[in-house]
C-alpha cells in the first residue's frame, strides 16, 4: 500500500467507503423491513451497489499494482446472473407458501 | 431430445457469443494467455455450448451494438439511482413503504430477451420478479415502494422492453 499514489488511495477509499455503506443498508433493511417480500429486496440491492463498490475499489487497487483486475469482472458477472435467478426462486416458493404480504396478494396465481 | 437436436442441428459453432463468453471467461480465470489456456479456451468455447444446446435453444444474433452499449448505461445508472431511493427509505425513521404488486405485461417475444428483462428488473433495487408467466405473457413484480404501479409498468417497459426488443427482434 505505500507505493500507492495518494490520489488513487483516496478513490479506492471511497469505493470502500460506499460499498460498505450500501451493504449496510441492505442489512438495516433486512432488520426493519416488515414481510419477506420486502426483505426480498435487501440482498438484491447489497450485491448491486454495496459489492460493485468494493469490486470497482479492488480493481483499481491491483491496476494501481499493475495488474488488471479481470477476476472483480467475473465476480460481478456470476453475481449478475445469479442473483436474479435466486430472488425469483424464493419468491416463487413465498408466494406457494402464501406468506402474509403488506401488500396485498397479487389476484393472479398458479 | 432427438426432435430438439434436429431443430437445433448439432452444429459445433450454433452459439457464438456463448462460445466466446465461455472461452473469454476461461481466459479471464486463468489472468495468462498462453498457449495452453488459449488451446483450453477454444476446447471449451466448442463443447459446452454444444453439450447444453439442448437446453437453451437456438443461438442468439444481436442486432444492434449501440443499443446494446445504451442499455447497460440505463442499467447501471437506474442501479444507482434506486439504490439511493432504496437506501433513503431504509434508513428514515418515519417513512413506512408502500408495498404492491405490479403486473408488467410482456411485448418481447424472444425468450432470452424475456430473461434478461425480468433480470434487469430484479437487479435495480426496489423491484424484483417474483413470476414469469410466459403462457400468459406477463411479468409479475414486487415493488418495495410504489403508489402507482401502471405508471411503474410503463416505466420499466419504456427503459428496458424497448431496448431489449431492439437488441434481439
Amino acid at each position: 500500500m505505500d507505493n500507492l499514489h495518494p490520489v488513487v488511495e483516496i478513490i479506492v477509499v471511497a469505493m470502500l467507503l460506499i460499498g460498505a455503506f450500501f451493504a449496510l443498508v441492505g442489512a438495516v433493511g433486512m432488520l426493519r423491513f416488515k414481510d419477506f417480500f420486502q426483505r426480498l429486496h435487501a440482498p438484491t440491492k447489497a450485491t448491486t451497489l454495496g459489492v460493485g463498490g468494493v469490486l470497482i475499489a479492488s480493481m483499481i487497487y491491483s491496476a494501481a499494482n499493475g495488474r488488471f483486475g479481470t477476476h472483480e469482472l467475473l465476480i460481478t458477472l456470476f453475481l449478475f446472473v445469479t442473483a436474479p435467478v435466486s430472488a425469483n426462486l424464493m419468491a416463487k416458493a413465498a408466494l406457494h407458501l402464501k406468506l402474509p404480504s403488506k401488500a396485498g396478494h397479487p389476484q393472479k396465481k398458479d | 431430445m432427438a426432435t430438439t437436436e434436429a431443430a437445433h442441428g448439432k452444429r459445433w459453432f450454433g452459439h457464438p457469443i456463448m462460445s466466446a463468453m465461455v472461452a473469454a471467461g476461461w481466459l479471464t480465470l486463468q489472468q495468462a494467455i498462453d498457449p495452453g489456456n488459449v488451446l483450453t479456451a477454444i476446447v471449451l468455447g466448442l463443447v459446452i455450448p454444444r453439450l447444453v444446446s439442448g437446453f437453451i435453444g437456438p443461438g442468439v444474433t444481436l442486432k444492434s451494438a449501440a443499443t446494446v452499449l445504451r442499455l447497460v448505461g440505463i442499467v447501471v445508472w437506474d442501479i444507482i439511482m434506486s439504490n439511493i431511493t432504496v437506501a433513503r427509505l431504509a434508513l428514515s425513521p418515519t417513512r413506512v413503504p408502500q408495498p404492491a404488486w405490479v403486473p408488467v405485461p410482456l411485448d418481447i417475444q424472444h425468450p432470452n430477451g424475456v430473461a434478461l428483462f425480468a433480470s434487469i428488473i430484479t437487479m435495480t433495487p426496489g423491484t424484483v420478479s417474483c413470476i414469469i408467466d410466459e403462457r400468459r405473457r406477463e411479468i409479475l413484480v414486487h415493488a418495495l415502494d410504489c403508489d402507482d404501479p401502471v405508471a411503474a409498468a410503463r416505466d420499466m417497459k419504456a427503459r428496458y422492453e424497448a431496448p431489449l426488443r431492439e437488441i434481439f427482434e
